[in-house]
């Protein structure tokens, strides 16, 4: 089956989509719709004939009925006024900005989960990058008391509606550690790094791992888990060998005797972003991902 | 109490920047006691924060022996004339800890931001003007910023509300030249006030301090003993002691700053403020003064010299907050070491 999808948001991240999704076996790209009739982002989606309007969401409500998927690259704010009118025109919304308004999915860890819900979040791109991690380190141990991220960014990637707002991007991301990650506390940082070239997306991830973890369990997961998302961020690796480090650390989840360091680089596809972006690239390959395996689903059900 | 007439305001960082130098390892007794003792010596301002500003307790940045909230609360209770300020960094704190610090009495926040970034400030400094704080907008790291690009970011943080604007040699990296130039665009170009925060990797911090005074700077950053991030900062009883010979009217007591630093802080050093190698390394290749003990740690763990992991974060021109690019570097280093020996 097919899903006849509408981009929403003709910047960055709806024009990368664009060119990710005309890939797709899928999905189809049905319009590209922004606000600016001169965007880059609508005379490249001419170029490569799909429909271009420069009339906003409006116009894909007006269009419902041609739609299956709306996915959303507009900013929180655009989503808060929009979410309720696509699913009352029977359009699921996977949602790119940080409204969270629907249940958050991680590609990596809760894919399935939330196939049927009328609107799906994608975090941030911290989130969809480091989320994976704080899972793996879980899923081989007894309990995760902590977790910590540290997304470090170039200067050149991380738009207005990041640097308005930065606040959003932590709190969002740390939740996500404790509620899809498994992590019973957590903390999320962002550093923005102006360097020039511009850096390639980095974050780490520390788990707390209490007294008598299997050690080699947990590399072992983490390891398996850099394959899991590089399926489908083919970008996304380990960039050093995850290392356990000897404490003790008194961690808000308690005191630990050690805790496992994972450093992770993101290079983003190149597809319409520059390669340093790998935030950008890692929001738009996880919502592709989400959107396939909507495809699937449906046609399981229908068949 | 009588306000003095002061020709500058000091502001002492020894509970917030002193805080990396011993790991963030400060008790309530130790906040009592330097409170006590920089208020009664005339000292307007006293900053006490995690070392990374609110919420820097962390696994990157090291965990707090104590919550910052209590101590800060603590050091609200104890001054009698000062004003209490707090730093954060937004990435790394929240707006939320800035209305909980309101609560407990702060009345000043600094809100640091890499000195290419001030618009990720714009948030918080509405929010503590909002609270009724006095907002200063922090520029770290301000030798990797020429004085024009410089200017163009603190008009920045003066259009978001900022009352003061401040610029730090984060890295010790600044000659007096450096420091000259910089202050003196800034000064022509902000209808607010200027201060400048000093380290001294490169053993210039008073220098530099009373370079940006006679350049028009209206506010000066010491700590007590110089304690804080690499080479530590400029010791706030030297400053104090410097200015009054220069003719500078400070409003504070050099004697008994000299006390604060010599029979309080001075007792709970794990080491004396040094300028050795690793830390006149920082200065020399303008690394963020903060790495310096965790270089240290991971310099030790995985085999590799420190001066080398210090070289190659200059190199990376990583910005502070990076910390986990240390462990990053020591495990690349301690790669290639381990590849050289198998080649050669």
């Amino acid at each position: 089956m097919t899903l006849n999808c509408a981009i929403v948001g003709s910047g960055n991240i709806g024009t990368d989509l664009m060119i990710k999704m005309l890939r797709s076996d899928k999905l189809a790209v049905g319009a590209l719709v922004g606000i600016d009739p001169d965007s880059e982002g609508l005379a490249r989606a001419k170029q490569l004939g799909v429909v271009a309007s420069h009339e906003g969401p409006d116009w894909i409500l007006d269009h419902a009925g041609d739609f299956d998927l709306v996915f959303d690259a507009t900013s929180a704010y655009v989503h808060v006024r929009y979410y309720k009118k696509y699913e009352e025109a029977g359009l699921t919304a996977i949602d790119l900005t940080p409204a969270a308004r629907g249940p958050k999915v991680i590609a990596a860890v809760n894919l399935t989960e939330h196939l049927d819900a009328p609107n799906i979040n994608m975090v941030t791109c911290g989130g969809q990058a480091t989320t994976p991690m704080a899972y793996a380190i879980r899923r081989a141990v007894d309990r995760l008391p902590y977790c910590e991220m540290v997304s470090t960014v170039s200067s050149k990637s991380a738009g207005p509606g990041t640097r308005q707002n930065i606040d959003e991007f932590t709190k969002t991301t740390s939740t996500a550690l404790r509620e899809i990650g498994g992590a019973e506390t957590s903390k999320a940082i962002i550093i923005l790094n102006p360097a020039e070239p511009p850096i390639i997306m980095r974050n780490t991830v520390f788990g707390a791992l209490p007294e008598g973890t299997d050690h080699d369990a947990v590399l072992e997961s983490v390891y398996d888990m850099e394959k899991t998302v590089a399926a489908y961020v083919p970008g996304y690796r380990l960039k050093n060998q995850p290392v356990i480090e000897e404490g003790p650390y008194n961690t808000p989840g308690g005191v630990v005797p050690h805790r496992v360091v994972v450093l992770l680089e993101v290079e983003g596809a190149g597809d319409f972003l520059p390669t340093y972006a790998g935030n950008l690239d890692i929001m738009t390959a996880a919502a592709m991902r989400v959107g396939e395996a909507i495809a699937d689903h449906r046609e399981e059900a229908s068949a | 109490m009588s306000a003095k007439i002061t020709d500058y305001r000091l502001i002492d960082s020894t509970l917030r920047d002193g805080s990396h130098a011993i790991s963030h390892q400060y008790y309530a007794e130790d906040v009592i006691r330097i409170v006590a003792g920089l208020d009664a010596a005339g000292v307007q301002v006293i900053e006490i924060a995690h070392g990374d500003g609110l919420g820097g307790s962390s696994f990157n940045y090291g965990f707090s022996a104590v919550p910052e909230k209590e101590l800060i609360a603590k050091a609200c209770e104890t001054a009698q004339q000062a004003q209490i300020a707090c730093l954060m960094l937004p990435g790394i704190g929240l707006a939320d800890d800035l209305r909980e610090v309101r609560e407990l009495g702060v009345s000043v926040a600094r809100i640091a931001v890499h000195c290419t970034e001030a618009d990720i400030t714009e948030q918080h400094i509405k929010v503590a003007k909002d609270l009724g704080m006095e907002a200063i907008g922090f520029l770290m790291m301000a030798h990797m910023n020429s004085p024009e690009g410089l200017v163009e970011q603190a008009l920045l943080l003066q259009s978001y509300g900022a009352d003061t604007v401040y610029i730090a040699d984060s890295a010790g990296a600044m000659t007096v030249d450096d420091v000259r130039r910089r202050v003196n665009a800034l000064v022509k170009a902000l209808d607010v006030p200027l201060g400048v925060h000093a380290h001294n990797n490169l053993s210039m911090a008073v220098a530099n301090s009373i370079a940006a005074y006679e350049e028009g700077a209206k506010n000066l950053d010491g700590t007590s003993a110089g304690l804080g991030a690499g080479a530590g900062n400029c010791p706030t009883e030297i400053l104090a002691a410097v200015s009054t010979k220069y003719g500078i009217e400070t409003g504070v007591d050099p004697l008994a700053l000299m006390d604060v630093a010599e029979d309080v802080v001075r007792p709970i050093m794990p080491r004396q403020q040094v300028i050795d190698r690793a830390g006149l390394l920082l200065g020399y290749a303008g690394v963020y003064g903060s790495f310096l003990l965790h270089a240290e740690r991971a310099a030790e763990r995985y085999g590799v010299p420190q001066s080398e992991i210090l070289l190659e974060l200059g190199r990376r021109q990583v910005v502070g907050g990076q910390e986990d690019m240390i462990i990053d570097v020591a495990l690349e280093l301690a790669r290639k070491h381990a590849e050289q020996e198998v080649t050669g």
